[in-house]
Order: structure tokens, then C-alpha cells, then sequence
């Protein structure tokens, strides 16, 4: 046995250990827990981008009315899903009413002939793009309003096969409840002008149109009010300002010293703002938000300065709220609850006492049995099952791997697969040694007969391992992460660790000897 | 200190009464289940509700589901943990989509509990899972369970002739199956965790079965007249400590996540003591009976010739 190689092989060891050490020391802050062990809660959301999608096919159909509006041809449009119809075209400027509305839908939709007019669909990839954009949209927003509930480490992504729900991890989180009301507020702001209202329903409000809602009209419920009395007003559908055009909000109180927000607008926002209300002095501009008329002030004069302010019945939580909510800007589409779980912070605690008085227990047990039945060489075992352990502990916190309680089930496995490599090898030495053989050559022997079935055992494990990672779910990826990494690391302390131990032990003894406790 | 001092049992000679063994103990599984009508799954996979509670002062199973009123028809009320800790698990059907559906079930049973004057509680955990989202993590499942034993079954269809790896796959089905039954008998039902078992059991399962197809391959060479069966007896007999040694030390180890690993924990060590003492059954029994008929009866001798000269290549 070379003594040079045994000290580089020794220098090795130490210093993978003293690497993995070194990487999550200290272990409260480099070891990631999951939501099962801190607490928190773990939420999926559905996107409805079917919203996003009759939005856009909504908005696409208006603002071609209006163009057409504006050069004299009057039409009928009727918007569905993902497509629209365009009805009541005069015949002698069909080919006028092609160039405009191809210049306006040209790059999105194709045209058909339909019944009485032209059926205007939606490209398939257009389509998937919007539902797209959806998600990506609303997961940037629920960035925003977590960032701002102050939530720390939160996590949240894409989910799911189709990719249309999201999911929000939210660890150490107290209120959930208000999470999650923030969370899924829809949030759209819209202000538009007032055509006539409130009335306290519907039917008196439509009598001067004829009892039917005009085209450019919609019916818009006020806010609930104390009272209890409903109240209606008709509105222009397109509105006059947007959220998108808001730059900032917060809470504040109005006149009467209740809460309120104010919010101001960007410069785009002011222009839109000043033009509206310097045309319509003296009429009505409601304050829309979620298609409910929280107020309709009258427009006094043109407002150039770029702050309004929306008032209702708010308590100051809900001006708070409010005010988060419209800074981090609307959802593009209606958020639906799929999955919500939560743990709270005691049962994490005793999840991870559990988890370290299992894990030990279970390290002791087989630490007894492997020195008993292996005695010197139980040794051995007992020291690469806890390098393998370190070092497993090190690939975690390296990679920011997230540690779940399924996780410690992982460790505990690590545990039982170390000793299985251990035994494999130990077993074949005694049979070595059986058949006559020097220490030294059953040594050799053992190790190097038994290396490829522990590489068989380990891919069959890694393959398992690898497939669950891929399925799973929070804390069922931390046990595949934990059982994939242990078995990576086994490999080289019960083979390379657990060998140079007995490299070590072998050479302060004869050359020939068949002594070996083992 | 020895198990077994050169154990020679005749494994092979056993193989028709434990395969009739094995064969009833699935079929009695299955029966079982279809009798229940279908396997228990858990709200994971179902959609549902489940809420656990710390209750202040000792609580009996009764009166939370007393306190439940009209809810407790189709509720399921366990201890959660040992009696001393005073928790309950109270587990709901979802009764429809939707936000406010999700919490409904949640926010009912905290206003009965209040309402009832069980004294002080608090919420330590819980899950509402939608029927969407259990129909995609139950597809999920299916689709990992399938995927890790078709990869498996690729990876030693590769490293060792044909037969083996029917063999081997024949034992994890078995490992997999005997594992299920027992669930169902013990009252567990399917959750996330328990096919992480399951999948870890697969792979534990093929371990085993691995080291005694490599000691066939490796004996193989060295007494090329003797029959299949000799051989793979003689690999059952040599391997025989190592395969019970480490039996015994990972039913040790899962033995004290079973007990000190707490209740979340519970099924998935429960599934997997009962998968490793399968698995090792199976190793000894099923897994080399089927490589042998499968051998016998497509000529054995040129299928041994592949192994060897891949063998001789590495």
C-alpha cells in the first residue's frame, strides 16, 4: 500500500467534507425549509383567460365601430369568444369598409363572409398568445401585490400542464385571508362618462332609449350603499381613462373625512383625462372599478392636474388594500382557487423536531446493529453513512434545494441506502476471506466485484428518484431532491470513503495477513 | 457474528407455493378494493378538505363530531398524532368550484366548532384541494408511476438479457401491489406521500432484485454446465445475508421515521415498511422463478451469450 496515496486519498475526504460543511453552515440560514416545516401557505390559481380573450375581441370590435362610425358607415357588431360579426354594411361601401376594418383587424383575425355581413375570427395563434400573455400578465401582478404585502422569499410561477393556473407559495403568512382576497382582486379601473343615472332600476333608466341598452351604452351597478337602495346608472361602454393610465395610489380621506384613495395618473392618463372632461363639463364621470359605479362625480371644469380620488364606503383597511391593489395594476383575467394549503408555524416546528428524532433515531439503530454484527468494520459503515449525510446537506444548501418534511423521509432513506452499498461490500469481504484469501486481496476483491452492482442498484434508485421529481409537488420534489442527491453522494463514501478506511486500517498490518474484523 | 454460515436452502423448489402465496394475498387486495368500490384516495387526488385542529382541553372524536352538527354526515373525525396533543383531523368533500366553495367546507367547520363551545382552538394546517387540481396531480401519478417503472424496466431490459428484466418488473409489480393491499386493510388512504412510497419501493424493489441477477452473471461464467436453476439458486443462498442484513437495518431506519416521524409521515412509512419486507420477499422468490420459466423457455443458452460478451467488451 503506497502511504503517499493514502494521505491524497485522506485529503480528499476532508476536504469534501470540510467543502460540505462550509456550504450550509450555518444551517438556519443556507438550509431552505419548505412551507410543511416554516409554515406558510401554498395557493393555485386558475387564470379564466377566456376573460383576457373576450376583452380583446370585445375591445378589437368597439374600436372598429368607431372608426367606421367616424367616416359615415354605421354598423352592427356582435363579439363572442373569439370572434365578432359585422352586420348591416351598406352595400355601395363594402369595399371602403374592407380597407378600414383589414387595416384594423388584418394582423389578427381572418375575414369571412357570413349571413347579413362578415364574420371576423381570431387566428388560432393569436389566440394561444392572449391566453398566454394572461398568465404571464396576471403572475407579473400577484408579483407586485406580494412584493407589497411584504411577504418574504415568496415563490411564484406557472403551473399546471395546460399553463394556465399559478401557483403562490407564501411562507411564515399570518392573514391569509387577506392574501388571498388581494391576491385574486380583479382590480379593473376604468373611468366613464355618465349618459344618464343613478336610478334605482333598470327599466326607468332605459325608458328614454326605448326600454333597450344602445350599442355604445352599458348598464353599470352602483356600489352597495348603506341604505341598501340599488342604484343604475348607463354609461359609455368604452371608458374614457383606464388603470393602465395610473401611475400611482394611496390612501387618503376625502371631504367628509372618510377614507378614501387617490390616485394619479401618468402623462398619457392626464391627456386622455383633460380632453374628456374639458368636452363634458357639466355632465357625469363615473368612477368604475370592477364594473361597479363607486361614484359619479359631476365634472366642473376642465381638469388638467393629473390627481383624482375615489370615494365610497371604505374602511381604512380596505382604502389600504385598494391602494395596493391598483398600484401593482389590474388582473387581466378573473383568478378562481384551486388549491390552497396551509401549515401553521406549530405544526412546522414539531414537524422538524419529528423529522431530527426520527432521523437520529433511525441513524442509531442501524449504527448499533452495523457495529454488532460488523464490528470493527461497522466503523466504517458508521462513518460514511454520516459523510454521506454532511455532504448531502451540502448539495442542498449549494443548490438552494428546498427541504421538506418528505425530504427528511429522504434523508432517512440515504440512511438505509448507505448501509445496503456497506453490507453489499462487507458481505462479499467475509466471503473473500472464506475462501482463503489475504485481508488485503478480499479487500480488493470485495470492492471491486461488488461496484457494479451498486452502480445498477443506484441508476434503478436515480431513474425512480428522477421521474418523481418531475411529477411532483412541493414537498414530494424535496424528497426526490434529498433521495437523488444521497444516492449520489453514497456512492463515493461507501465506496471511496468506506475503502480508504480500510486502506488505512490494512496498511500498519502485515502483507500477507488474513486478520480483519469484520 | 453470522446469519446464515453457508446457507444452501433450495429457494427454487418453493417457487409454485409462494407464487400461489403472492397471488392470493393480490387477489384478496383486489378484491377488497372492489368490494370498497375503488381504492381510498385521499383529498389530493379526490378534491376535498381537510382541517386539523389543536383544541386547548382533551377533545374526544364525539363531540368534535357533535359540534360539526349537519356537516359530520360526510365528515371523517380522527385523532391527529397521540392523545395527548389534543388534535383532530377533520376531513370534508368539496361540495363545488369556485373561491368562496373552497373555503365554504373550512370556514363552516371553524364556525360549528365556535359555535359548539368546545373551548379554545386553533387551526394548525389546511388543505383544500379542488377537484381540477385532483384529477391533474392523480393524472400526474399515473403518468410517474408508469414512466419510473417503464425506465427501469429500459435500464435493465439494457444491462441484462430479457427475461431478467420481466422478472424484475413482475417482482416490483408485485412489491407495489401487495403494498396497496395492505394499505386498503390498514385503512390508509392513496395520498401524494404514499406514491412517493410507492415509487421508492419500485426502486428499492429493483435494488434487491439487481444484486442477485449480477451474482447469477457473475456465477454463470464459472459454471457454465450447470442448469439456470442451480445457479440462481446459488446466487439466492450467497446474497441471502446481505439480502436480509439490509432488510432488517432499513426496516430499522423507516421503523423510527414509522414512529418518531409524526403523523404527516405516517402512511408513507407505513408503505414502505410493508414495501421492503414485499421486496424482499419477492427478491428471494418471485423475481428469480419468473427469470427462470421466462429462460427455460426461450432457449437459454444464446441468450446467456449476450450478457457475457457485453460483459467482456466493458
Amino acid at each position: 500500500m503506497n502511504r503517499n496515496s493514502l494521505y491524497w486519498k485522506f485529503a480528499l475526504i476532508i476536504g469534501v467534507t470540510a467543502l460540505a460543511t462550509w456550504a450550509f453552515t450555518p444551517p438556519s440560514e443556507k438550509v431552505r425549509l419548505g412551507l410543511d416545516l416554516r409554515g406558510g401557505v401554498h395557493l393555485v390559481l386558475g387564470v379564466q383567460t377566456d376573460d383576457a380573450l373576450r376583452l380583446e375581441v370585445e375591445t378589437t370590435a368597439e374600436q372598429l365601430r368607431q372608426a367606421l362610425a367616424d367616416e359615415g358607415i354605421h354598423v352592427t357588431v356582435s363579439p363572442a369568444l373569439t370572434e365578432f360579426t359585422v352586420t348591416g354594411v351598406p352595400s355601395d361601401r363594402d369595399a371602403q369598409f374592407r380597407t378600414i376594418a383589414d387595416a384594423h383587424t388584418g394582423q389578427s383575425y381572418d375575414r369571412t363572409s357570413a349571413p347579413g355581413g362578415y364574420l371576423f375570427r381570431m387566428r388560432p395563434n393569436v389566440v394561444v398568445q392572449t391566453r398566454r400573455d394572461a398568465v404571464t400578465q396576471a403572475i407579473q401582478t400577484i408579483e407586485r401585490r406580494v412584493d407589497e404585502l411584504g411577504v418574504a422569499e415568496p415563490n411564484i410561477a406557472a403551473y399546471g400542464s395546460e399553463g394556465d393556473q399559478i401557483m403562490v407559495q407564501l411562507p411564515g403568512l399570518h392573514d391569509v385571508a387577506r392574501a388571498k382576497e388581494i391576491i385574486r382582486s380583479t382590480a379593473v379601473l376604468e373611468l366613464k362618462l355618465v349618459e344618464a343615472g343613478p336610478m334605482p332600476d333598470r327599466e326607468s333608466l332605459l325608458q328614454p332609449y326605448g326600454g333597450t341598452v344602445p350599442a355604445d351604452m352599458e348598464v353599470l351597478p352602483g356600489a352597495p350603499d348603506p341604505g341598501g337602495i340599488p342604484m343604475y346608472y348607463l354609461v359609455r361602454r368604452v371608458a374614457a381613462v383606464t388603470g393602465n393610465d395610473l401611475r400611482h395610489a394611496r390612501p387618503t380621506l376625502d371631504e367628509f373625512n372618510m377614507p378614501a384613495v387617490s390616485f394619479t395618473l401618468n402623462r398619457e392618463g392626464v391627456a386622455k383625462f383633460s380632453r374628456v372632461t374639458s368636452q363634458n363639463i357639466g355632465r357625469q364621470l363615473a368612477i368604475v372599478l370592477d364594473g361597479q359605479v363607486q361614484s359619479a362625480p359631476v365634472i366642473e371644469s376642465a381638469i388638467t392636474q393629473a390627481e383624482a380620488r375615489i370615494t365610497g364606503n371604505f374602511t381604512q383597511q380596505q382604502v389600504q388594500d385598494l391602494a395596493l391593489i391598483l398600484r401593482s395594476g389590474a388582473l387581466p383575467a378573473s383568478l378562481t382557487y384551486l388549491e390552497e394549503r396551509e401549515v401553521g408555524p406549530s405544526l412546522g416546528a414539531d414537524s422538524i423536531r419529528a423529522g431530527i428524532i426520527s432521523s437520529l433515531t433511525g441513524l442509531a439503530l442501524v449504527t448499533l446493529f452495523m457495529l454488532f454484527y460488523y464490528r470493527l468494520a461497522g466503523v466504517n459503515a458508521f462513518v460514511s453513512m454520516v459523510l454521506n449525510l454532511v455532504i448531502l446537506l451540502g448539495f442542498m444548501a449549494y443548490l438552494g434545494a428546498v427541504m421538506t418534511l418528505p425530504g427528511v423521509a429522504g434523508f432517512i432513506l440515504t440512511i438505509a441506502m448507505g448501509v445496503d452499498s456497506n453490507v453489499l461490500i462487507f458481505e462479499r469481504i467475509r466471503e473473500e476471506l472464506a475462501a482463503n484469501r489475504t485481508a488485503r486481496q478480499a479487500v480488493n476483491a470485495g470492492f471491486r466485484r461488488v461496484f457494479i452492482t451498486i452502480v445498477d442498484t443506484h441508476v434503478t434508485s436515480l431513474i425512480a428518484a428522477a421521474f418523481l421529481f418531475q411529477f411532483g409537488t412541493g414537498p414530494i420534489r424535496g424528497f426526490a431532491t434529498t433521495l437523488f442527491f444521497g444516492l449520489i453522494s453514497n456512492v463515493f463514501t461507501a465506496v471511496f470513503v468506506s475503502r480508504t478506511l480500510f486502506e488505512a486500517i490494512l496498511s500498519r498490518k502485515p502483507a500477507g495477513t488474513t486478520e480483519l474484523s469484520i | 457474528m453470522r446469519i446464515f454460515d453457508n446457507p444452501n436452502f433450495d429457494f427454487i423448489r418453493w417457487r409454485w407455493h409462494t407464487s400461489i402465496l403472492s397471488i392470493v394475498l393480490v387477489l384478496a387486495g383486489i378484491a377488497t378494493v372492489v368490494v370498497r368500490g375503488g381504492m381510498p384516495l385521499g383529498v389530493d387526488f379526490t378534491g376535498g378538505t381537510v382541517v386539523v385542529v389543536d383544541f386547548a382541553a382533551p377533545i374526544d372524536e364525539d363531540t368534535v363530531r357533535d359540534a360539526l352538527g349537519s356537516q359530520s354526515a360526510d365528515a371523517v373525525v380522527q385523532r391527529f398524532g397521540s392523545a395527548a396533543e389534543n388534535q383532530m383531523m377533520i376531513r370534508l368533500p368539496l361540495l363545488s368550484e369556485g373561491n368562496e366553495a373552497l373555503d365554504a367546507a373550512a370556514a363552516a367547520v371553524e364556525q360549528g366548532l365556535r359555535a359548539a363551545g368546545v373551548g379554545e382552538f386553533t387551526v394548525i394546517s389546511r388543505e383544500l384541494v379542488s377537484p381540477t387540481v385532483g384529477a391533474e396531480l392523480r393524472r400526474k401519478a399515473v403518468w410517474a408511476t408508469i414512466t419510473a417503472l417503464g425506465g427501469i424496466l429500459l435500464y435493465i431490459g439494457l444491462r441484462f438479457r430479457f427475461s431478467f428484466a420481466v422478472g424484475a418488473v413482475v417482482a416490483t409489480f408485485h412489491d407495489i401491489l401487495i403494498t396497496l393491499a395492505f394499505l386498503v386493510w390498514f385503512g390508509y388512504d392513496l395520498s401524494l406521500n404514499v406514491v412517493a412510497a410507492i415509487l421508492t419501493i419500485a426502486g428499492y424493489s429493483v435494488n434487491d432484485t439487481v444484486v442477485i441477477f449480477d451474482r447469477v452473471r457473475e456465477t454463470q461464467r464459472l459454471a457454465r454446465r450447470e442448469g439456470l436453476e442451480t445457479v440462481v439458486n446459488r446466487a439466492v443462498n450467497q446474497t441471502l445475508s446481505r439480502t436480509v442484513i439490509t432488510a432488517g437495518t432499513s426496516v430499522l431506519a423507516v421503523l423510527a421515521l414509522y414512529l418518531f416521524g409524526g403523523e404527516v409521515l405516517r402512511s408513507f412509512a407505513f408503505a414502505m415498511l410493508v414495501g421492503i419486507v414485499a421486496g424482499t420477499y419477492s427478491t428471494v422468490f418471485i423475481a428469480s422463478a419468473v427469470a427462470i420459466v421466462l429462460s427455460n423457455r426461450s432457449a437459454a443458452a444464446p441468450a446467456a451469450q449476450s450478457s457475457e460478451r457485453r460483459r467482456a467488451r466493458a
